[in-house]
């Protein structure tokens, strides 16, 4: 059999043809109205005196300002770093083979994410009214010292022991959502290799688990840096408390709320990138290929433009 | 005679009310290489994992090298052990899985060293070079620094092999090694374990491979229900089949 007319030997060879690229109009309506829509709304924050950029700028870098970020990034720290480390504690409890030390985990998880985190606090700082002294000693049995609580638990403490407790009942959930998310077929190997149970969750499962840690945490994180501000019940000097304090005494009040929504915009900032510094770290081993990083993408680019620009300089015009 | 290197007698075992091994014996010399072949759901692969205690026995006992998986006798007592001294019993026993079972996260040569390192406590440079030595065996030495999920599936349970043999293991245990690959990938994973056999290594195989069966078994054990119908030299079992269902299941794979 002879093979069909239309498969003969092409006229042309590839190289002849030229692509024309599909164009996109819509597209570029599309880009020039929401382009438009934007320069309104910067248009309409710079030019209105009524949010008296001027004091904003003045405020910005206040020492008192300053102070209560480092506050509130101190509260964040502390409230994330206990939470987690509890939390892996009570996720790590509540997926053992341990009945009761499931339901406790079951039971804090339970009790904390009730309550609402602002009665939490104001608990929190009323302990000493609660209990006047701390006693250290056998348990139902003689003390060796006591303190006096308001000693032991003083407002920041409160409030970093009351922020880290309620985050420990988030961060429980999502610690369990990560080790659940690990395929069993990877205990099962470590089992079978006669790994330790300890590095079988070190090494093996937690890393894998982490993948699905990390997005959630980051979440949590971001979620408070800005509920940090609920701690202002107590009287805290973080950032929303002291903007407060100095909208009271000066009267320009929206300047002193933008210059907290400013910082806690800078702070989110940060942590959003280093998220996902994190995620690729994470993600080792996952894809094929890492994608590259919007820092390399970018340098990329520009070494190609600066390719094509010294190319077309010494090809002096040649090129279409 | 020597002593059995595994050692499987009487051995029952129920997930609820489903019967899934109902008395089975098994006897594996050293160095013999023993295929088990049934159809599905009978009870292969959980006797498989009933030898290095993967699943726990409803009655009988299991013991590789004389020495009682998951149990410590005394006497004519059987203490069952805590799960620390099982995961060092496991040492002993290689398993592949059919799905690879890679840790995903680590790199081909990291899979291959974590096991000795963190369950034997050897030193690090003797067991890289080991490691690199087993790659080689197993015709991946240039993957060494790649991550399972740049590999084929072949070439992972190569990784996999590596990676139990790295334990020097007295019986190395495979649970359907090529079921998962594609059709061109399985004669490479055959390859390497063909050449394990003919290294004097103790396997005990769960296949529907009867060709590898018939090159390489020393044993052939036909398994229905959970029991062993037939068991013997391949010329017998796959060649001769005494018992009729036997014979049916061979039809249906040959």
């Amino acid at each position: 059999m002879t093979a069909p007319a239309a498969i003969e030997a092409p006229a042309e060879s590839a190289g002849s043809l030229t692509v024309v690229k599909a164009r996109h109009p819509g597209r570029w309506i599309a880009g020039a109205v929401v382009l438009v829509l934007l320069a309104m709304a910067v248009n309409a924050l710079i030019t209105n005196p009524a949010w008296d950029w001027p004091v904003v700028g003045a405020y910005l870098f206040h020492p008192s300002v300053v102070q209560a970020v480092l506050f509130t990034v101190e509260l964040t720290a502390l409230g994330i770093g206990l939470g987690f480390l509890l939390g892996t504690v009570l996720a790590l409890m509540r997926l053992s083979r341990v009945p009761l030390l499931a339901s406790v985990a079951w039971g804090y998880v339970w009790l904390f994410r009730s309550v609402p985190l602002i009665l939490q606090l104001l608990f929190w700082y009323n302990l000493a009214a609660l209990y006047k002294y701390i006693s250290f000693g056998v348990p139902f049995g003689p003390a060796f010292f006591s303190v006096e609580s308001m000693d032991l638990i003083g407002p920041v403490t409160a409030a970093a022991l009351g922020l880290a407790l309620h985050q420990a009942a988030y961060a429980a959930e999502i610690v369990r959502g990560g080790f659940l998310s690990v395929d069993p077929g990877q205990m099962e190997a470590a089992a079978a290799l006669g790994i330790p149970r300890a590095r079988q969750i070190f090494r093996i499962q937690l890393p894998q688990a982490m993948r699905t840690i990390v997005p959630a945490a980051g979440n949590e994180i971001i979620g408070l840096v800005k509920g940090t501000s609920v701690v202002y019940v107590m009287a805290l000097p973080e950032l929303f408390y002291q903007v407060q304090v100095i909208y009271n005494r000066n009267g320009r009040v929206i300047a002193m709320l933008l210059v907290a929504a400013i910082w806690y915009l800078l702070l989110t900032t940060v942590l959003s990138v280093a998220q996902y510094y994190v995620e690729r770290r994470f993600g080792r081993g996952q894809a094929r290929a890492l994608p590259p990083t919007p820092v390399q993408r970018l340098r990329r680019v520009l070494a190609a433009r600066l390719a094509a620009r010294r190319r077309a300089a010494e090809g002096g015009g040649e090129a279409r | 005679m020597s002593a059995p290197m595994v050692d499987v007698r009487g051995v029952h075992k129920s997930y609820g009310p489903l019967k899934v091994l109902r008395g089975v014996d098994l006897q594996v010399r050293p160095g013999e290489v023993t295929v088990i072949i049934g159809p599905s759901g009978s009870g292969k692969s959980t006797l498989l994992r009933t030898i290095n205690h993967l699943e726990k026995i409803d009655r009988g006992y299991v013991t590789v090298d004389g020495e009682f998986i998951g149990y410590r006798r005394s006497g004519n007592r059987l203490y069952e052990l805590r799960e620390r001294d099982i995961l060092r019993q496991r040492v002993n026993i290689g398993f592949v899985f059919q799905h690879f079972n890679l840790f995903p996260h680590l790199t081909v040569r990291q899979n291959v060293t974590e096991a000795p390192l963190s369950a034997q406590g050897r030193p690090r440079d003797q067991v890289e070079a080991l490691a690199d030595e087993l790659l080689e065996q197993v015709g991946l030495a240039d993957k060494a620094d790649a991550y399972p999920r740049q590999l084929s599936g072949g070439q992972q349970q190569r990784v996999a092999i590596a990676r139990a043999l790295a334990l020097r293991p007295k019986v190395v245990l495979f649970d359907e090694p090529t079921s998962a690959l594609d059709p061109e990938l399985v004669g490479e994973v055959l390859e390497v374990m063909k050449a394990l056999a003919r290294s004097g290594t103790t396997m005990i195989v769960v296949t529907h491979e009867i060709g590898f069966a018939r090159e390489v078994a020393d044993t052939v054990v036909f398994m229905d229900a959970g029991r062993i119908i037939e068991h013997g030299p391949p010329s017998e079992v796959l060649d001769n089949p005494r018992h009729e269902r036997t014979r049916a299941f061979l039809g249906k794979v040959l």
